[in-house]
């Protein structure tokens, strides 16, 4: 599976007064791991939650492989560009209902195998059974994680997905980040972590992109 | 030229002997109103004014409504349609309070109460249980479109606090590729059971908790008390009916409205509701 090429043109979202993003024009190629950075506020999840067409552009729009994203079904979208959010807004019961949440709301089967698999790599082997609940903050975003990953997609889109976890999980994270096979646009406000595992940087202040360019070329 | 029965028809009531009993009873119980509101004066409790203006303003409401009563009961029965309809329209814009700032919420509003309490009316009145005539029609007909306005803002309040407070989680559901209906079918289920409690807990405790008002007051008209009991037990489940179907429609029409076409979960706003 080779992940599709995704081009966002003049993409801007103005919420009443307020102008969330504004003109953003990037190319992120297949297979990179495209970093977003960027003060508190600066439009970083907004960009994330356009990619994943969980808001609607109210300018410019965002191409895949050259179609314009509006062109297609929302769902087949976010099944290809999956989003983990910051807030991993687990639902009550186990980590193995959560994980495979997404498949059982849309009716497809459910590969155990896989899910349990998906979780191991994620350092989370045995915690099928666990009630999320009783999970820590960081064990609660690697089980959202896992969750768009058992999704399959040619993108994904991670929202500060290190933000709460220790620094053996956030190593553990990172590897898993740059063994998969698809493109990545990840925010973070942490440089270093840019700086590790990023291929290309955007920075973003008030919503307008500052910069664009090769980690060393942005993060100077 | 214009027929002015209705209008001799309700003069005629206020000659009804019956209604000097009713003031004489009004003079007995606004005694013992006085006798609270001058023991409230006696204690300090500076509710004398509050007390006083809402006895009178009882007092002229329901004599008011009364009298606009005893107006609709004297005009044609096709009439009894026009009144529920306009019943259920104030029931719409009473309801739509609660679930302000909902997308589509007076549209959503008035089809859940037309149809709920509508087919049950209707059905109903088919079916003999309520007598198809303006004096039957109109307030059994009212006391279904009142519950059911009652069980509908139950549950768009909780519907909407539902939404708000796992905005989160509905968004999570939806970043995954999930059809929008598949990730709020527990929210709207949970605004439905959650409306339905206390019609719910009426009919559980219906006979022993409580003697409802029309029973009541079938029994002290004269009427046989078991048929009274069968007839109370038939308004309750047309309230039920009613309220369910209100309910479950508003929900699932509802859970529509507050999606985009593109699957997106819209904002609610505290500003208005449609």
């Amino acid at each position: 599976m080779i992940p599709p090429t995704i081009e966002t043109e003049n993409l801007t979202r103005v919420v009443g007064e307020e102008t969330l993003l504004e003109s953003v024009s990037v190319s992120i190629d297949p297979g990179e791991v495209f970093v977003i950075v960027g003060p508190s506020g600066s439009g970083k999840t907004s960009l994330l939650r356009l990619l994943n067409r969980l808001d609607e552009p109210t300018g410019g729009t965002v191409y895949i492989d050259g179609t314009d994203y509006r062109e297609l079904p929302p769902r087949e979208l976010r099944v290809r560009v999956g989003l983990v959010p910051q807030d991993p807004a687990l639902v009550p019961g186990t980590v193995f209902e959560n994980v495979t949440r997404g498949l059982s709301l849309r009716g497809e089967s459910i590969d155990e195998e896989r899910a349990t698999r998906t979780l191991e790599r994620l350092g989370l082997g045995g915690y099928a059974d666990r009630d999320v609940a009783d999970l820590s903050g960081g064990e609660k975003q690697r089980v959202a994680i896992a969750r768009t990953l058992l999704n399959d997609p040619e993108v994904l889109l991670l929202d500060e997905p290190t933000a709460s976890l220790d620094s053996a999980s956030e190593a553990r994270v990172e590897r898993l980040l740059t063994e998969l096979d698809v493109s990545i646009v990840l925010v973070t406000h942490d440089e270093a972590q840019a700086r590790r595992i990023g291929d290309r940087v955007l920075k973003l202040r008030d919503g307008r992109t500052v910069r664009v360019g090769s980690v060393s070329q942005v993060l100077a | 030229m214009i027929d002015l029965t209705p209008l001799s028809d309700l003069l005629d009531q206020f000659r009804d002997p019956v209604l000097l009993t009713g003031l004489v009873q009004v003079g007995a119980a606004s005694i013992l109103a006085a006798l609270v509101v001058g023991l409230s004066r006696f204690r300090g409790l500076a509710l004398e004014r509050e007390l006083g203006v809402a006895l009178v303003r009882g007092l002229v409401q329901i004599v008011a409504m009364g009298m606009i009563v005893g107006l609709l009961l004297t005009v044609d029965f096709v009439w009894s349609g026009v009144i529920l309809l306009f019943m259920m329209g104030g029931a719409t814009w009473i309801s739509k309070n609660r679930g302000e700032g909902l997308p589509g919420v007076v549209r959503v509003s008035f089809f859940a109460i037309v149809s709920g309490s509508g087919i049950v009316i209707v059905t109903m009145t088919f079916a003999g249980a309520i007598e198809a005539t303006v004096r039957n029609l109109v307030p059994v007909g009212s006391m279904i479109i009142a519950n059911a306005m009652q069980i509908n803002s139950l549950a768009l309040d909780r519907f909407k606090s539902e939404i708000e407070s796992n905005r989160a989680e509905i968004e999570a559901g939806l970043a995954l590729g999930a059809p929008p209906a598949a990730v709020i079918s527990h929210h709207v289920e949970t605004g439905v059971q959650a409306s339905l409690i206390p019609v719910i807990d009426s009919l559980k405790s219906l006979g022993w908790v409580w003697i409802p008002g029309i029973m009541a007051g079938m029994i002290l008209a004269g009427e046989n008390p078991i048929y009274a009991a069968l007839y109370q037990f038939v308004i309750m489940a047309m309230i039920f009916g009613a309220g369910g179907l209100t309910s479950m429609t508003s929900s699932l029409l509802i859970g529509k409205y507050v999606f985009t076409d593109a699957e997106q979960l819209r904002e609610i706003s505290h500003a208005g509701g449609e």
